[in-house]
């Protein structure tokens, strides 16, 4: 069995957000660039598969910044195989778009299963699972939170709300959008990372699609804040006295509390 | 041009959702300022239709493969009433089936999709939806203005009131599509356990997210908890990690809570955490992050290290 896991690239969230002079992207020159952490889970869980049925896995992102970390880290974590798409240019890029490129790539490819994280922090015009399986002509489910697979089907978890989950069995080959693997997302030790670097397994593909399409994007901006958070300042101390004044204030706690 | 909007309704074991009433509302005032009709496509719950009141025309297509959601039957019944419907604008939700869905019906209805959507109007022939972006730290202005396309809506974003009475809706039930050799069957639902902690009864909630960094550390929020006397309840990546049982979870894929306070640390306001907490009477937050979208709800808040914080209103408190 061949699993293909898609992976990428986004700014860290945890930074500040700036627009560049177009105002329809972020300024990327200060950033720095994680792996989508859904992606994270769809490696963990296609790793167990592999675990569990022996299966090769494939792992392949955009040439986007630092994607060699993340690649060489999928690789010393277990990954067999690492495919970086070059030619990619800089700045956001539609799912559309990405879908093209890695559909173009997908159909040279063998595979049973492609996984991918349910969703990108900045995917405007939908979630890549779904547009690669449409494109492709498969069957694909997105929230995933368990995937088992073997004899050319796999049985799928797939999350609906409040915890509620549909377990369906779907002949392969397909595409998955996966929220959570079924254990947190291992840890590759940096001695592992670097050996995989010094081997250097990364193997290259040209983007074989230039991009196009920007879903009608007319501006991006920072959300109005309803204003109403009143910021509490001074020393942790006071801070706390504060929040506890409020909840007494409201009733919520003993006045003598 | 069509000038229609539809709108997928969602239900469990029959009972609509809210979020449906949320997108019929939105739909109607889109529609007439289109001059065209609101239509309500329900699959696999027929008895449903009759409570879909804000619609002019409900289309039911029933079969036993959509009797639970599954991606491929309601792709293909999907298809066959947008054929069927030509509408102009695809409503559904940010929920599974309007993630499934949305991302493949662009492709295969050729259709342009706007996601997150918190915000849409009609603004001449074209649709402009107001999109959350980055976790919600932007927000992106999406015009749609072809002739046809699709906006997924985050739950919440629109009142559900106006989408429960109005139009003399009829309803009319559409023949399946080919509903044969699908690759996709379901086997079974399977709903959570129950634990015993409900944390929608609890008057407050001490809620925790990733800035706490270990298990270890929730003895910071347990102490809180335990000298407030109210539950924990958390963000999702807590819950996945295995620190707390998935009773525990507030969000989109959780619970929806609303407490008299809402007591947030170390959690950044992701929008599927919001869908789970906006509707809180009181929200302090805690996070070292001043742009964190928590601010954006929260009717309080601090920036102080929540290791610095907790400790002190736990000892306030305690004795
Ligand atoms: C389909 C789907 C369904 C989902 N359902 C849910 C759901 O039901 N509920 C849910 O919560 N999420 C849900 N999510 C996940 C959601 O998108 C976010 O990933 C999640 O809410 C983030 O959790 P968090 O805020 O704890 O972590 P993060 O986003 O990582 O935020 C941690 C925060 O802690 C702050 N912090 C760090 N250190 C400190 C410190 N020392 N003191 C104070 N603050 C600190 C940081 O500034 C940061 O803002 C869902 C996602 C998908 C795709």
């Amino acid at each position: 069995m061949k699993l293909i896991v898609a992976m990428r690239q986004l700014p860290d969230l945890v930074e500040e957000l700036e627009l560049d002079s177009s105002g329809k992207d972020i300024d990327r020159e200060y950033l720095t660039f994680v792996s989508n952490e859904w992606d994270e889970q769809a490696l963990e869980e296609a790793l167990l598969l592999k675990e569990a049925t022996g299966a090769e896995v494939c792992v392949v992102a955009l040439d986007e910044p630092d994607v060699d970390s993340t690649l060489y880290t999928a690789l010393a974590k277990g990954a067999d195989r690492a495919v970086k798409l070059t030619g990619i240019p800089e700045g956001w890029m539609s799912t559309h778009d990405r879908a093209a490129i890695l559909s173009a790539w997908l159909a040279e490819q063998s595979y049973d299963l492609i996984m991918t994280g349910v969703q990108a922090a900045d995917d405007l015009d939908g979630q890549l699972a779904a547009i690669v399986a449409a494109r492709l002509g498969l069957p694909h489910a997105a929230v995933v939170v368990r995937v088992d697979a073997k004899d050319g089907v796999a049985v799928v978890s797939q999350e609906l709300g409040g915890g509620t989950a549909v377990e369906a069995e779907i002949r392969l080959p397909a595409v998955l959008g996966v929220q959570t693997a079924r254990q947190p997302p291992r840890y590759a030790p940096i001695t592992r990372i670097r050996q995989a670097m010094n081997a250097g397994g990364l193997e290259e593909a040209p983007a074989a699609v230039t991009p196009g399409v920007r879903p009608g994007l007319r501006r991006l901006f920072p959300p109005q804040r309803s204003g109403q958070a009143e910021m509490l300042e001074g020393a942790p101390a006071d801070v706390a006295e504060r929040i506890i004044d409020i909840l007494r204030s409201k009733g919520l706690i003993d006045a003598g509390a | 041009m069509g000038s229609d909007v539809l709108v997928l309704a969602e239900h469990a074991e029959g009972e609509l959702a809210e979020s449906t009433f949320e997108l019929i509302g939105k739909a109607r005032e889109l529609a007439s300022a289109w001059g065209g009709q609101t239509h309500v496509a329900v699959l696999g719950a027929p008895r449903a239709a009759g409570a879909l009141g804000g619609a002019d025309v409900v289309h039911v297509v029933d079969h036993p493969a959509v009797s639970v959601y599954s991606p491929e039957a309601y792709e293909r019944c999907m298809l066959s009433v947008l054929e069927h419907v030509q509408p102009k604008l695809l409503l559904l939700g940010t929920t599974t089936p309007g993630m499934d869905l949305g991302a493949a019906l662009s492709v295969l209805w050729d259709a342009p999709l706007a996601a997150y959507a918190v915000g849409l109007v009609a603004e001449g022939d074209a649709a402009v939806a107001t999109c959350q972006i980055y976790g919600g730290k932007l927000m992106a202005e999406v015009v749609l203005e072809s002739e046809r396309s699709i906006a997924t809506v985050i739950g919440g974003s629109f009142p559900p009131s106006p989408g429960r009475s109005g139009g003399a809706g009829s309803t009319c039930t559409d023949e399946p599509p080919d509903l044969g050799d699908l690759r996709t069957v379901v086997r079974g639902v399977k709903v959570p356990e129950a634990t015993g902690v409900d944390i929608t009864a609890a008057d407050i909630l001490v809620s925790v997210g990733r800035g706490i960094q270990s298990r270890d550390n929730l003895t910071l929020v347990e102490e809180l908890a335990g000298a407030l006397g109210v539950p924990l309840s958390a963000s999702r990546p807590i819950i996945d990690q295995g620190w707390l049982p998935k009773a525990h979870q507030v969000g989109k894929s959780g619970q929806k809570v609303k407490p008299r306070a809402y007591l947030a640390f170390g959690i950044s306001g992701a929008p599927e955490h919001l869908e789970g907490m906006r509707d809180a009477e009181l929200i302090v937050a805690c996070n070292t992050d001043a742009g964190a979208p928590i601010f954006d709800v929260a009717h309080y808040g601090t920036t102080i290290d929540l290791f610095d914080l907790l400790p002190e209103l736990s000892a306030r408190l305690g004795g």
